[in-house]
């Protein structure tokens, strides 16, 4: 095993189907739209849940289970009941992301500091703008490290794709290990954890930059 | 609060870089023994297998022959494709495999399988002299299961398609499904270029012959797959199998490899047994079994030995 594949230059080029900063691309795509898709689904219901307590339960247990499917069996399982494409891959993967986002939105929300919603009521603010100017900006840092997490997950995962014929970095993964090519293997695996920090980075950097200073 | 995460991150970076430095110790993910460990107790055989349904179902076949004999027998199956076990066999992982001969002497003969040479006979004549050191073949079975190109019989009476020849004019316009080794392969998407200039629109890489491949050309997401000849789904879904008149694909008779150290008298005696009962009618019957009506590999290999006499 050895570094050959990920410093072929032939690997780097920008046009070349299959070529490393190609995957990358794909796969950072399949990551962010199933982050897009996620979100949609899981903060609204989480704010809501958060802001008015109910359904608390559910939320949380729907959650719970989320996490504890497996991503390439159902990955597999929509396969066989969709077809091959990109739907059944960001169905499983936006399975995977939406755990972490709801339960960290409505997580942020419930362990605010009641005393300061209670001051927003009583300086008249409507429920509307105690959610967006207060709730809402004061859980943001617990809400992003949710956000951040599930955007980890889902970047480490996404080489599932690769597993029914899509691409991404697992295809590195799954078709050096098809044809014994350790060194093919070993690039995804490095590429795929360098592309992993760097998201990390500037996730961190965008939170750095949307939570109010007087919360850091 | 940002610079003790940017420290997390980073003491995540060294760990990985020293995990993946542990890694390189051992070049060889596949063999978990101690070194010697295998070698040293030859009771035991360790029988490999492909990542396909019927290289499991032959594994299985030929672990149930041996332990009737007494032979204590350890199961590795579904390791991967050829260019994996292979190694593993070599290395020592495993003792035994269930092989085709065609396929075989085509990845170990460099440049391929010489030309002329397709019939059963030569092949396995030809397989005999490339062996690699410390691995020989018991004898082959007349069951015999190829690689084909297979389209739907819709995409064949659109093209007008019987051999893969006639693939040639359209070849452009259409989506090949097949394992990702193909890429890489002789009998694969170079082979189908070389000797018949046939270059695909697009190359899907899915699995081996199995029900992804089935399910995208079923569904119209490949319009030519990779399927073996001994598949059932082939006559469940009306599937036409292009013929191969250059023969890139040979004759690919079921053959034991085994590594000569694992040889001996009651090995090869219950394995050239089996072989003798198998064939290409008999290995899609019961192929179908775990396929089609889901049946348990271990009792369909059961079944097979039983009806045949061999336990």
């Amino acid at each position: 095993m050895n570094l050959s594949y990920l410093f072929d230059a032939a690997h780097w080029s920008l046009t070349d189907d299959g070529s490393i900063p190609q995957l990358i691309l794909s796969h950072v795509w399949y990551v962010v739209l199933a982050l897009i898709i996620g979100t949609i689904i899981a903060l609204p219901v989480g704010l809501y849940i958060g802001h008015t307590g109910r359904g608390s339960f559910l939320a949380i247990n729907a959650g719970n289970a989320g996490r504890s499917l497996p991503t390439l069996g159902l990955l597999m399982l929509m396969v066989t009941l969709l077809g091959l494409g990109l739907t059944p891959v960001l169905i499983a993967l936006t399975v995977l992301v939406i755990p972490p986002i709801l339960t960290s939105a409505y997580a942020g929300m419930r362990t605010l500091d009641h005393r300061v919603v209670d001051a927003a009521r009583g300086m008249g603010m409507r429920p509307s703008q105690v959610l967006f100017k207060v709730e809402l900006p004061m859980a943001l840092p617990v809400m992003m490290s949710g956000f951040r997490s599930a955007a980890l997950q889902v970047v480490a995962t996404a080489t599932v794709a690769a597993a029914v014929g899509l691409n991404g970095l697992g295809r590195l993964l799954i078709d050096g290990l098809a044809v014994n090519d350790y060194s093919r293997v070993l690039a995804g695996a490095i590429v795929v954890a360098v592309l992993a920090v760097v998201l990390d980075l500037i996730l961190a950097l965008a939170q750095r930059w949307i939570v109010s200073p007087g919360l850091r | 609060m940002l610079r003790t995460r940017i420290a997390g991150v980073l003491a995540a970076g060294v760990t990985l870089a020293l995990t993946l430095s542990a890694c390189g110790a051992n070049d060889d993910p596949l063999s978990n023994e101690p070194a010697g460990g295998s070698s040293a107790s030859t009771s035991t055989v360790t029988i490999g297998s492909a990542n396909f349904a019927e290289s499991e179902l032959l594994g299985e076949i030929y672990a149930q022959a041996l332990e009737a004999k007494g032979v204590t027998v350890k199961r590795q199956f579904n390791i991967g494709a050829r260019e994996l076990y292979l190694k593993a066999l070599q290395d020592g992982s495993i003792d035994l495999l269930p092989e085709y001969n065609g396929a075989l002497l085509s990845a170990l003969a460099k440049g391929g399988a010489p030309e002329g040479v397709s019939s059963p006979d030569q092949v396995l004549t030809e397989l005999k002299k490339v062996l690699p050191a410390g691995t020989e073949v018991l004898e082959q079975s007349a069951a015999e299961d190829k690689d084909t190109l297979t389209v739907t019989s819709a995409t064949a009476a659109k093209y007008s398609l019987k051999t893969i020849e006639d693939l040639k004019p359209v070849a452009n316009q259409l989506t090949i499904g097949a394992g990702p080794e193909w890429q890489e392969r002789y009998q694969g998407l170079k082979g189908l270029e070389s000797l018949y200039g046939i270059k695909f629109k697009t190359f899907k890489p899915l699995d081996a012959g199995g029900p992804l491949t089935v399910n995208a050309l079923t569904k119209g997401q490949i319009d030519v797959g990779n399927i073996f000849s001994t598949d059932s789904s082939i006559a469940t879904n009306k599937f036409v199998v292009l013929e191969d008149p250059k023969n890139l694909y040979l004759a690919e008779n079921i053959i034991p490899l085994i590594r000569t150290a694992a040889n001996n008298p009651t090995v090869s005696g219950a394995l050239n047994a089996v072989s003798a009962k198998l064939t290409t009618e008999n290995l899609t019957t019961y192929l179908a079994k775990v396929q089609v009506d889901k049946q348990d590999t271990a009792a369909v290999a059961k079944a097979f030995l039983t009806e045949n006499g061999l336990v």
